[in-house]
């Protein structure tokens, strides 16, 4: 089997916190997540606020110490003394257009920051071109070179924070929910240049996003969280189209869709109640206490992820027919 | 045909700025039937928040409204004085902000907001207060209600604080509910829950809704009609199935040809090109021309007027006009 670019294996990232004078509890934001990215492909990452899909993504470029379980990039792991190497090839684009770009800062500066770290451009002229292709392969031009990140719409001040995570000429790109502050018509946008680049330049992604549409639009695999652990991971038509796991059935079956007609038809599974307090996880299955087809063993055990289709994971004990909504 | 409660016409509502006037809502026309489910859709800078505000009253300074008229039944609530306005607002017309988390005010207990609103619009004394408060948050499904009543916003989650906000809009029983934006801070699976909730609660109070959100999927599974905005006015207005499957506006189809969607292939989106239009430099002619491929000449200098596709749907631009004006691309 070829070597993947990327394989996480049983990462944890848990973060102390005081509940009390003398107390401290384990907020386990990321509890055991395994999976593999190869080369030039996109792994969407879905699920609800909370469920630890953004600290995944921190975790693995280690701007969070993970506190267990191994990270590998082509085959070779990922520790304190050996990532400064590594963010040369594994680079982040972040959520929010507004808060991500220093507005001290000229795009010129923004985007050669990262060349002027790594060392990768030996004279000024080269910098200066290097920064004008980034910025045009983007979809912005040289003029915006001299401005500053205020100057600029949001859907531009997200190609200003792509251009800067592709000065290093990455592999893999942590793309953590790049579209959701955008309006639509800009989104779209965003979104064909992400996979633009991708055609282009052959990266891999790690596309984290809550909107499913979106997901499915850019990924190959995705993988479903809930509570720190990933319930289902499958290729995105498998995922939408046959779902398993009842939680991903709700998620998927939640979704507003476009279209009236269609959603006067369709039978809609709410859930009832909310997502458990990370500080105060259920025993056994993390999703149990909203879960319809719960049982005692459910209580008892935590279920692993297992192959129940062709390339299909499931981590649940009563995995539901695979239905489409 | 169901009986008109809310009549807007011709409503402009500007903010004079130091780098001149924002025409934020620039001259537009709906109605709002009870019982209905009114929609407003638009990208943000639409003035799709700014109508709410205006018909409530309730604009930031230095906003106002400069033209038109809105009727809530037989009054002009844009010449009310401000007593007789704080009579409708939140008794009779109420609304639900976007952002749960800083609506609610932080230093005040759950039945503390919560009764302020029944007691100022209803001669009910505190006890009597404290039972409809009571009776509401059991009503939007908030659990442990008599523990909720004397917890602080703080210590609710999104959804639930959404709950209590859907509560104090409810608690007078207003003939018409703005919700402005409800679910976009929320989770897919919460928002579920509090779409079913105001769906609910509508057929069993028997009010309207205007629902302002981005969201077409939310539109979609809530509104009976549907008003486009761009750049402060109307492009289109008509039942959800006329907006839907028939668009008659640019503006509109390229809105639902940029959307992804789950059972179609992985093509490439069709975004609208270019960036929203600056309010601060409104074009002569219609404001979406510059981003339209279809744009015309006469586009470019004249403001479509509103013309009737069918007795459900009207649409404000000129490729409906059967000679096209002048004629000729002007967009190339």
């Amino acid at each position: 089997m070829a070597e993947h670019l990327l394989e996480v294996r049983d990462l944890k990232q848990h973060f102390p916190v005081k509940t009390g004078l003398m107390k401290t509890r384990m907020l386990k934001a990321v509890d055991g997540v395994s999976f593999t990215i190869d080369s030039g492909e996109t792994l969407g990452l879905v699920g609800e606020s909370g469920c630890g899909k953004t600290t995944v993504g921190r975790s693995l470029l280690r701007l969070y110490k993970p506190t267990g379980g191994s990270i590998k990039f082509k085959g070779q792991e990922i520790d304190d003394t050996n990532i400064q190497g590594f963010r040369k090839q594994m680079q982040v684009v972040f959520q929010d257009p507004y808060s991500s770009l220093n507005p001290r800062m000229t795009v010129n500066d923004i985007v050669g920051e990262a060349l002027d770290i790594h060392k990768l451009c030996g004279t000024e002229k080269e910098r200066d071109e290097k920064v004008v292709h980034l910025l045009e392969l983007v979809g912005l031009n040289s003029d915006h070179k001299r401005r500053y990140a205020h100057e600029f719409s949001g859907g531009q001040r997200q190609r200003i924070g792509i251009a800067r995570a592709l000065a290093v000429d990455p592999e893999f790109i942590v793309c953590d929910e790049p579209v959701s502050a955008l309006d639509v018509s800009i989104q779209a946008q965003i979104i064909n240049t992400f996979k633009e680049l991708q055609e282009r330049l052959g990266l891999a992604y790690l596309f984290i996003a809550h909107d499913l549409h979106v997901v499915h639009h850019m990924s190959r695999r995705i993988a479903v969280m809930y509570l720190g652990k990933i319930v289902e991971m499958a290729p995105a038509d498998e995922i939408i189209g046959y779902p398993m796991h009842p939680y991903t059935q709700s998620l998927i079956s939640a979704i507003p869709v476009a279209d009236p007609k269609k959603a006067r038809s369709r039978h809609r599974i709410v859930l009832e109640g909310e997502v458990p307090s990370p500080l105060n996880m259920p025993s056994g299955c993390s999703f149990r206490t909203r879960c319809r087809y719960a049982t005692q063993q459910c209580a008892d055990e935590t279920p692993q992820l297992r192959e129940l289709r062709p390339g299909h994971e499931v981590a649940c004990w009563n995995p539901q027919e695979p239905k489409s909504f | 045909m169901a009986q008109t409660l809310l009549q807007v016409k011709n409503l402009h509502t500007i903010f004079p700025t130091d780098s001149g006037e924002v025409r934020a809502v620039n001259g537009i026309n709906f109605s709002l039937a009870r019982g209905k489910v009114l929609g407003i859709v638009g990208e943000s800078g639409s003035g799709k928040s700014v109508t709410a505000y205006s018909i409530l009253r309730i604009l930031d300074n230095p906003g106002r409204i400069s033209e038109g008229s809105i009727l809530f039944e037989d009054e002009d609530i844009v010449t009310l004085p401000p007593g007789k306005m704080r009579q409708i607002r939140g008794a009779r017309i109420s609304i639900i902000f976007q952002d749960p988390m800083t609506s609610l005010n932080p230093v005040y207990t759950v039945e503390n907001q919560l009764t302020e609103a029944i007691r100022l619009h209803t001669d009910r004394n505190r006890a009597q207060a404290r039972e409809r408060a009571l009776e509401m948050l059991q009503l939007v499904g908030v659990n442990e209600p008599r523990k909720r009543l004397k917890q602080y916003p703080y210590q609710l989650s999104g959804g639930m604080r959404q709950r209590v906000m859907i509560a104090m809009a409810l608690a007078c029983e207003p003939d018409i509910l703005i919700a402005d934006e409800p679910t976009t801070a929320l989770d897919v699976t919460i928002q579920a829950q509090i779409l079913e909730l105001m769906q609910e609660l509508k057929d069993k109070l028997g009010m309207s809704i205007i629902m302002i959100t981005h969201d077409l999927g939310v539109i979609a599974e809530m509104c009976d009609e549907i008003i486009v905005m761009y750049a402060g006015r109307v492009c289109e207005r008509g039942t959800a199935d006329e907006i839907f499957y028939n668009p008659r506006h640019e503006y509109t189809k390229g809105l639902l040809r940029s959307i992804p969607k789950l059972d179609y292939g992985k093509e490439k989106l069709t975004p609208i090109g270019g960036s929203p239009v600056d309010l601060l430099n409104m074009p002569r002619g219609c404001a979406f021309a510059a981003r339209c491929d279809s744009a015309m000449k006469v586009c470019l200098t004249q403001q479509p007027e509103e013309i009737a596709i069918n007795k459900d749907h009207m649409a404000s631009c000129w490729l409906n006009v059967r000679d096209g004006g002048e004629g000729g691309q002007a967009n190339g």
